[in-house]
């Protein structure tokens, strides 16, 4: 409720009070937002100004309705040259690559790989192919990035009208619009928020939103090792291969690999996760207990292997636990073993193996993150539990668990995603070993290495997407649940 | 017995409950003594086994790497001879895996990387932390959605993406790719950076706003000045991504010529090189791990004294 007689004040104040009104407001908006941030969030007027599309469309007069068709008219007309002619630099620029780019690359998506340049003949192996083919990829991926370039369009449209009835407005209310100087004063204290995010969420939609949603593209085309280039739109047949009984043969995918994937991550993930966590705080606990000497050094030793980078630590672990590794060697010499230890030959050896070597890589985080927790636990509260007759278990479970959960929540439910995650651990360790003979996916093997084997190591791009959307998907759902009940989402300025 | 009472206490409140020493209602002194000797040698033989076991994978690249034979797969733990070759070789014979131009390129990298990250979470921490505008819910949300992606996902499309720009093949062109990949993402991580900022009191800006400081001048002459041990974090979180990444490379940097170092290390270990090349990997593993271990002790240094808030007193 509390925007709306904001915004009511600001049309009354005159421009000339603006500057300043702005300033004070700013600082009511923000002390507004920290007693109730998420109210507040909700309210689109948030920070909003008065020059929306629709009041633009609803009171402009002649020349910014003309703006929506030609770009700038309405910033030339109220003396904003400057503006003005960027904006339809920018109209002609985009028209001209539409359409001479555009509308071919858009359409090129309707059907991936029919232009074949060369024409059609018989090979010598008495196929009928295409000569020449066409790189449907190439067509796919300019197809999504002008979808993309049509959408960003839009927003420059868009700000392009409202810049023209704010012209309009200012020039009403102060006899003139203002000039590029200030409008440029403006881009670096009302409206710097535009200028330092420019470059950052340029960044990010061109190598992180582009490429997914390209990527996710692929799921519904036939771009896999049989089809690297000239291939179409086959719907959801890449879905029906993944989930259906008898699934593909030639990629090695069906339903029974698929769940049997899905369950090792959660199950290496929630091992991962919780193992590591009490371990770790049993040893954080252990160093840190009265009688334990040299408490430093024991946390020196166990930081090490925090400094050794991670690739190089699994790499090595990996070649001790070879066949013909160090650890075989020295038990088979010492007489422990006849024959090796099958770390990584056989499924359930393997699934320990990652599971232990992944303690050795975790438990030094944990008894970093933990050791801090733990001698912040207010002394108080354990006397009163030693007066009141408490053991040591009941102090633990009562005292020392909740608070530590309390402070480390977050800290596990991020632990959690990355795990799901782990790639690094699953693909240098054990390379998702063993492998069963006609299955794309390893015994160790979790949703990620899997869709990373099947599109770097294969290239069946469409079943790589599809088993992307899957991860997406489960990791969505857990972080939706627990990242929105987290104490620092909801109270994020607790501190200011 | 007092005494022995309040030791057990203070114990209790700086030590954390594990003890089995200060049970209330302690029977007679000498057998809780016992009993705490007994805890005690139980604890540290438990701690020491658990140090050997993190040790000896550290322990043991570091004796392969002055090793003279080198192929892994020997019968001693320790080498029987020890040579300073594996390192000299590494930087001297460039004819089958050049690996001194890998390391340069991965420091090119390395640089660039640090400097556009640093700016980018800079600018966008403090966005979101100081100013409030219409978009930021969204933006933040979005940005933690996108961090649910894993950057995996999208690593192949990110190299057709390159590849339409044109910067694939030339080993130039890989290293601007890296060094893009790298960085234009990083606007997305902001969290620990606004985190941060948000510890930074709000009446500072609203006092410099009155006299007269614009909004960007706030950034630059207010907040980056107390942002400061938060950006040597940061700064050095950028440096060390292309040192540690080998998922974003392998599929970006598709032949030799265009590897970085952890790239050539582990093709150091592929079936056609490992007996050949299994000491000289130990070696270089040293040689890039002692520089990251420093700086890494630097940087928890940095992160710790930041995370004890931003203005103190």
């Amino acid at each position: 409720m509390a925007p709306a007689p904001r915004t009511r004040d600001l049309t009354l104040a005159s421009a000339h009070d603006e500057v300043v009104n702005a300033m004070t407001q700013t600082a009511v908006v923000e002390r507004k937002d920290r007693r109730a941030p998420r109210k507040a969030s909700a309210q689109p007027a948030e920070g909003g100004s008065r020059f929306t599309l629709r009041a633009a469309f609803a009171q402009g007069d002649a020349f910014t309705r003309a703006s929506a068709l030609v770009l700038g008219l309405g910033n030339l007309v109220r003396r904003q040259y400057v503006k003005g002619a960027m904006f339809l630099l920018g109209e002609v620029t985009f028209l001209a690559l539409f359409l001479g780019r555009g509308l071919h690359s858009l359409a090129g998506l309707g059907d991936l790989a029919t232009v074949t340049k060369g024409g059609q003949e018989w090979d010598a192996n008495g196929n009928f192919v295409n000569v020449n083919p066409t790189n449907s990829v190439e067509v796919l991926l300019y197809g999504v990035a002008w979808i993309f370039g049509v959408a960003a369009f839009a927003v420059f449209w868009s700000a392009a009208v409202r810049s023209a009835y704010q012209a309009q407005v200012l020039a009403q209310e102060s006899g003139r619009a203002p000039s590029i100087v200030s409008d440029v004063r403006d881009l670096f204290d009302r409206r710097v928020h535009q200028t330092l995010l420019s470059l950052p969420v340029l960044g990010i939609v061109v190598f992180t939103i582009v490429p997914l949603a390209f990527m996710i593209s692929m799921a519904f085309t036939s771009f896999d090792k049989n089809h690297p280039v000239a291939f179409d739109w086959v719907g959801l047949d890449n879905f029906a291969a993944v989930f259906s009984r008898t699934g593909s043969a030639a990629i090695g995918v069906n339903l029974g690999l698929f769940l049997r994937v899905l369950g090792w991550t959660l199950v290496w993930a929630t091992l991962a996760t919780f193992l590591n966590f009490f371990l770790g705080m049993f040893v954080a606990m252990i160093i840190l207990r009265r009688g334990t000497r040299l408490k430093n050094m024991w946390r020196a030793v166990f930081s090490l292997s925090i400094a050794v980078p991670q690739f190089v630590s699994l790499l090595v672990i990996n070649q001790m636990l070879q066949d013909q590794g160090i650890v075989n060697q020295l038990l088979k010499q010492w007489g422990l073993i006849d024959s090796s230890l099958p770390f990584f030959t056989n499924a359930w050896w393997a699934r320990a193996t990652v599971v232990v070597v992944n303690l050795w890589i975790g438990i030094p985080f944990t008894i970093m993150q933990i050791t801090g927790v733990l001698q912040n636990v207010p002394g108080e509260l354990y006397e009163a539990a030693r007066l009141d007759g408490a053991g040591w278990w009941q102090i633990y479970r009562k005292i020392t668990m909740p608070y530590v959960l309390f402070v480390l929540t977050p800290y596990l439910i991020i632990t959690f995603t990355a795990n799901i995650n782990n790639f690094n651990v699953i693909y240098l360790l054990s390379n998702g070993a063993p492998t069963r003979v006609g299955e794309s996916a390893g015994q160790t093997d979790l949703l990620i290495t899997w869709l990373y084997k099947l599109t770097v190591d294969k290239g069946n791009y469409n079943v790589g997407a599809v088993i992307g959307i899957m991860t997406f998907v489960v990791l969505g759902v857990v972080a939706l649940i627990t990242y929105r009940n987290s104490g620092s989402y909801k109270n994020e300025e607790g501190f200011q | 017995m007092t005494s022995q009472t309040s030791t057990d206490v203070r114990a209790g409140a700086a030590g954390g409950p594990t003890g089995t020493a200060w049970r209330p209602g302690a029977k007679a002194g000498g057998s809780v003594r016992r009993r705490r000797r007994l805890g005690d040698a139980a604890a540290h033989a438990f701690l020491t086994v658990l140090a050997v076991a993190w040790l000896v994978p550290i322990v043991w690249v570091l004796a392969e790497s002055f090793n003279w034979n080198t192929a892994p797969f020997t019968t001693t733990f320790f080498p029987t001879r020890y040579t300073l070759s594996n390192y000299t070789q590494l930087f001297t014979d460039t004819s089958v895996m050049n690996f001194p131009q890998m390391f340069l390129r991965t420091l090119v990298i390395a640089v660039f990387v640090c400097v556009i990250q640093l700016f980018f979470v800079l600018s966008v921490g403090f966005v979101m932390s100081r100013l409030r505008f219409r978009a930021r819910r969204p933006l933040m949300n979005t940005a933690l959605i996108l961090g649910m992606f894993p950057g995996i996902m999208a690593v192949v499309a990110i190299y057709f993406i390159l590849k339409a720009m044109g910067l694939t093949g030339s080993s130039t062109a890989t290293t601007v790719a890296l060094i893009i990949v790298y960085s234009a993402g990083s606007g997305a991580g902001f969290y620990v950076m606004k985190g941060f900022m948000d510890t930074i009191p709000a009446s500072m800006d609203e006092a410099a706003l009155l006299d007269g400081c614009t909004r960007w001048t706030v950034f630059t002459r207010i907040i980056l000045p107390i942002t400061k041990p938060m950006m040597v974090y940061q700064a050095l979180i950028g440096f060390l991504t292309p040192w540690l990444d080998f998922v974003m490379a392998k599929a970006i940097a598709r032949t030799q010529e265009n590897y970085t170092v952890s790239l050539g290390l582990w093709q150091m270990l592929q079936k056609e090189y490992i007996a050949q090349w299994y000491a000289r990997f130990a070696a270089g593993a040293v040689l890039i791990s002692i520089p990251i271990a420093v700086l890494f002790i630097v940087m928890q240094r940095f992160y710790q004294s930041s995370m004890s808030g931003s203005v103190k007193g």
